[in-house]
């Protein structure tokens, strides 16, 4: 039986598709079977983070439709041979994801995967809907903005009330923190609002603080899920933040703004 | 205290009125989540029918609900004119 994680937001461009590579890599690599699907119907885009945009010829939709097998359609990870990508469709048709489609191919899944982390779209329709519905965890991505803590906490009112588990009365989705594109500098000038901050105002268990990073997009052109990137600081807080979920105790880091040279030198 | 703190107690951060308004509105909107979906309509409706004895302002009705563990609470407050003499 396998655990179904969603990487949901609500708002758009906060770091859902980079978070769902990575932690999908991150599982994978600690040697779970790991599937990531890619639910933004029409604007495919977790094929291109991943790197492997060229090797797509089946997606989700084909799978649903009994157009291909999901075995035609997954694509096997090239570094990890523990991770397999399902792709979205670029048609343009939305009603192609349904309710019982989406169930199905999970189902399927779940047979053989241990992990299935699904990559919501932006907004409130129904590929975000459909994302989270069948949720087991939902890993709530946040920047340290107004608008992004704004969605993610309407976000938690549909977890909360519109998935699977919610309408048969079972052991709601548990719900996690992640807070990406962090700046503990500006932070600490108050341009910011800081991890409790944002804690305070959501009360979510904090998963993992990612900084912002020039490596993300140095990542994402070359089509590396950032994880992989071991010497940049969100690629570690991202390896921490899987071995947090995994149940390791691995303190926070990267909250704190980095010392100077002359402010390591002096200690301050 | 130097010169620099004093400025920066005399003026709050952008980051700590970013939080105060977020908190305001995120409590508002979980409180209207959390409510009946009926109670827009229960709210017109009850207007309609106090108007039809007492002349009162469209927003002389709230209704509010409120939910513990206990129970629920449904409050109906209807400020009544000053000068009951307008009444018909």
């Amino acid at each position: 039986m396998a655990r179904i994680i969603v990487v949901t937001s609500g708002k758009g461009g906060v770091g859902k598709t980079t978070t769902s590579a990575a932690i999908a890599m991150g599982l994978a690599k600690k040697g779970h079977r790991t599937a990531v699907i890619d639910f933004d119907v029409g604007l495919r885009n977790l094929d291109l983070i991943m790197g492997c945009e060229r090797r797509v010829v089946y997606d989700f939709i084909n799978v649903i439709n009994e157009e291909a097998t999901l075995n035609q359609a997954l694509i096997r990870d090239k570094r990890c041979n523990q991770l397999y990508i399902l792709p979205a469709s670029q048609t343009r048709d939305k009603e192609a994801l349904t309710k019982e489609g989406v169930g199905r191919v999970l189902d399927e899944l779940s047979k053989t995967f241990k992990y299935i982390v699904c990559d919501s779209p932006a907004g409130i329709e129904r590929g975000a809907n459909l994302a989270m519905y069948y949720a087991d965890d939902a890993f709530v991505v946040t920047n340290p903005e107004v608008s992004s803590v704004r969605d993610s906490d309407r976000m938690l009112g549909i977890l909360a009330s519109k998935s699977r588990r919610a309408e048969k009365g079972e052991e709601p989705i548990k719900e996690y923190l992640l807070l990406t594109r962090y700046s503990p500098e500006r932070v600490k000038l108050g341009e910011m609002l800081s991890v409790e901050d944002v804690q305070d105002i959501l009360s979510l268990h904090l998963l993992g603080v990612i900084p912002e990073s020039k490596s993300v997009l140095t990542a994402s052109n070359a089509g590396i899920p950032i994880i992989l990137d071991e010497k940049s600081d969100a690629g570690q807080a991202y390896s921490d933040l899987v071995a947090r979920y995994l149940g390791e105790d691995r303190p926070l880091r990267f909250v704190d703004e980095k010392k100077s040279l002359l402010g390591r030198l002096f200690r301050v | 205290m130097s010169l620099l703190d004093y400025f920066k107690l005399s003026k709050p951060s952008s980051a700590s009125i970013a939080k105060e308004r977020l908190q305001i509105l995120v409590a508002h909107e979980r409180a209207s989540r959390n409510q009946p979906s009926y109670l827009p309509q229960l709210q017109k409706e009850l207007l309609a029918v106090v108007q039809k004895y007492v002349q009162v302002e469209q927003d002389a009705i709230s209704v509010k609900f409120e939910q513990d563990d206990e129970q629920e609470v449904l409050e109906l407050n209807i400020v009544l004119p000053d000068d009951p003499q307008k009444s018909y």
